[in-house]
């Protein structure tokens, strides 16, 4: 959902634009005589047991831009899956959230469109207009600040800005300032533009606010980027997976649950992570229901799997994965939280710091017009 | 038969020679292809391309196309072209030559056009890595300083597709070159640089330019590659349009996309403009 990897987007566009003519209409959404594209809730619909059965006639639901190792997505699609016996279609794993909006703005009314989004806030916030409000069984679970008070987006999981590094090449690392030295030469990289993805916004931000700055302006942490240019350590290709199995990308600024040594596949002895104590910047990714979904039980059912506490329910499952789930609190409180799991994560100290929708607006204009610049 | 029985019959002959009426049912495939494939597409970016993100008409999108990093973006799409073109047509067709002046059975060609066919469509994350993991910063081979430049580190990564391309849409010229005229040349006194001068030189130039021409848009569409090869400054367009299309933090804007799709339409009018009067000229002794 935010790990461009570009490959034949103008061949995509063109044959979206191709099916757009020609797919069918959605299936009627009118199981059992209520149309669940309506419910706000799953009791709004007659209650869970409905929403199921309703579902399961369904049969199907689309998912967008879901990575199979992004934040355990693989295994959550499998156990949803396998749970309701409703098959998922996974479309366009790696794209952006932008290209989640347009998707199902090409694709509407048809019945190859996305149900469900997992977008960032820019995106989220900017979309509302194609957004069903609905509210899960857990709404009260979810911080105030995570949520749209009419249930439009939610916030489902995320983690924090963390440097992913091979100690066996450079040791142990513990500052930003020690990414300036000769040893990193054209070793340092981000997941991504950050004019263009969400998590290499993050990971400048994050070094703007090691630098002193503050969450109000990135101006120092394209600074920051600037002196890693200018000391040969950045390299400017993006990272992934394969570039740190290559041993071309071997520090990365990524979010933690992208960061771990499992999620890139080296061994846990060698690739270490650590959030900067001086810039713990925290982010969210956000759920959200396509308003013309053409599986609208579906997708409802989904939403209520992504929220549920169970031990296999997608808040332990994120979890799993590395993320920190939007309900952990509560669930730490309740005690449905997997221990194992949440000891497993990261350790954050001092006081995390979430941008503004305002902040990250700032910072994106700021990119577009000083990046380019800073880097060449 | 009809015709026998029309004119038994004194209706009016068929005349011979006269086209079917229904011959302009052949082109339908062609047209409805072209008409799909590439009128469509056209009309739908220059539409667009005009069109605000809240409805309703505007030029902003084309203004945009005027600020300092689309201008950047331009100016080095067309350096990677001219560059990865020139070389390519050059290179590509001193090796054609060669292949040409072999042994129109033998191995060597077979190898060279079997290879050819395989390099020029070598692209995209597979080429860049390829480069990466040999002369690049995790080079096998050695780590080339120059790797990392613009143009010429990706110039050089983009030849490697140009290059073979050039054989293979320029060998077909070169082996309609016929030994005779060569041999009638020496007959006549003409030396080598007479015969290219004056009889290869010019039957090849409009192979050559269009050839030339080829590579030229084949770089400009071009993106996979320098994509992988360069992810945080856009140095060409395809790469600008991309982050119109894709950026999840707010920058997103497809119609701006569409209007530097519209710059990309222009540079190759302009382009295919020249290369129509270069043609012209080129041909004007043939006829």
């Amino acid at each position: 959902m935010r790990t461009p990897f570009r490959l034949g987007l103008a061949g995509l566009a063109a044959a979206s634009l191709l099916a757009a003519g020609c797919s069918s209409s959605p299936s009627s959404s009118s199981s059992g005589g209520y149309n669940w594209s309506n419910a706000t809730s799953a009791a709004s619909g007659g209650g869970m047991s409905a929403l199921v059965k309703a579902a399961k006639a369904e049969g199907t639901l689309n998912v967008i831009a879901l990575p199979n190792d992004w934040a355990n997505y693989g295994t959550i699609i499998k156990d949803f899956s396998a749970k309701y016996g409703i098959k998922v279609n996974s479309i366009q794993p790696s794209d952006s959230s932008a290209q989640e909006v347009t998707y199902i703005q090409q694709k509407k009314g048809t019945s190859v469109s996305a149900d469900v989004l997992d977008v960032g806030g820019s995106v989220a916030t900017a979309s509302t207009s194609l957004f069903a409000p609905y509210e899960v069984a857990t709404w009260s679970s979810i911080p105030a600040g995570l949520k749209d008070s009419s249930g439009l987006y939610v916030g489902d999981y995320g983690g924090y800005m963390s440097v992913g590094y091979d100690s066996a090449k450079f040791g142990t690392i513990t500052s930003l300032s020690q990414l300036l030295g000769s040893k990193f030469k054209n070793d340092v990289a981000l997941n991504g533009n950050p004019t263009e993805a969400n998590a290499a916004l993050n990971g400048v931000m994050m070094a703007s606010l090691a630098e002193g700055g503050s969450a109000g302006s990135i101006a120092d942490g394209v600074n920051f980027f600037h002196k890693l240019k200018v000391a040969g350590n950045f390299n400017t290709t993006q990272a992934t997976p394969d570039t740190i199995k290559a041993g071309t990308t071997p520090v990365v600024f990524n979010w933690d649950y992208l960061n771990t040594a499992s999620v890139v596949g080296q061994s846990a002895s060698t690739w270490k992570l650590f959030i900067p104590a001086n810039a713990t910047l925290g982010g969210f990714y956000y759920q959200a229901i396509n308003k013309d979904a053409p599986h609208p039980a579906a997708a409802r059912l989904w939403e209520e799997f992504l929220f549920s506490q169970a031990a296999v329910g997608g808040q332990n499952l994120w979890l799993e994965g590395g993320a920190r789930p939007a309900e952990q609190a509560a669930m730490t409180t309740n005690g449905s939280i997997n221990q194992t799991a949440a000891a497993a994560l990261p350790p954050v100290t001092g006081t995390p710091i979430f941008l503004t929708q305002a902040q990250a607006t700032v910072a994106a204009t700021y990119l577009a017009a000083n990046w380019p610049k800073a880097i060449s | 038969m009809a015709a026998a029985t029309a004119t038994k019959t004194g209706a009016r002959p068929v005349r011979a020679g006269r086209r079917p009426p229904l011959a302009w049912v052949g082109t339908v495939p062609f047209l409805a292809y072209a008409g799909i494939f590439l009128l469509l597409p056209t009309g739908i970016v220059v539409w667009n391309a005009f069109k605000g993100n809240s409805g309703g008409w505007t030029l902003s999108n084309i203004s945009a196309l005027n600020t300092g990093p689309v201008r950047t973006a331009f100016k080095g799409s067309i350096e990677l072209c001219v560059i990865s073109s020139v070389a390519g047509a050059v290179l590509g067709a001193i090796l054609a030559y060669a292949v040409a002046s072999g042994n129109p059975e033998g191995l060597i060609r077979r190898l060279y056009l079997a290879g050819s066919g395989v390099l020029a469509q070598f692209g995209g994350v597979t080429l860049a890595f390829a480069f990466l993991a040999t002369i690049g910063p995790a080079g096998l081979l050695f780590k080339a300083g120059w790797y990392s430049n613009f143009p010429w580190g990706i110039g050089l990564i983009y030849a490697y597709f140009q290059i073979p391309l050039m054989v293979l849409v320029f060998l077909p010229a070169i082996d309609g070159l016929k030994i005779q005229w060569r041999e009638a040349a020496e007959n006549l006194g003409g030396s080598t640089w007479h015969y290219w001068r004056y009889i290869a030189g010019p039957l090849l130039t409009p192979a050559f330019t269009g050839a030339a021409l080829l590579l030229f848009a084949n770089a400009l569409s071009a993106f996979a590659t320098i994509e992988a090869w360069e992810d945080q400054i856009n140095y060409v367009v395809p790469q600008s349009i991309s982050g119109s299309l894709i950026s999840e933090v707010g920058l997103a804007n497809a119609h701006e996309g569409d209007a530097l799709a519209l710059g990309l339409i222009v540079v190759v009018v302009i382009v295919m403009t020249g290369y129509f009067f270069l043609q012209r000229r080129a041909a004007r002794w043939q006829s």
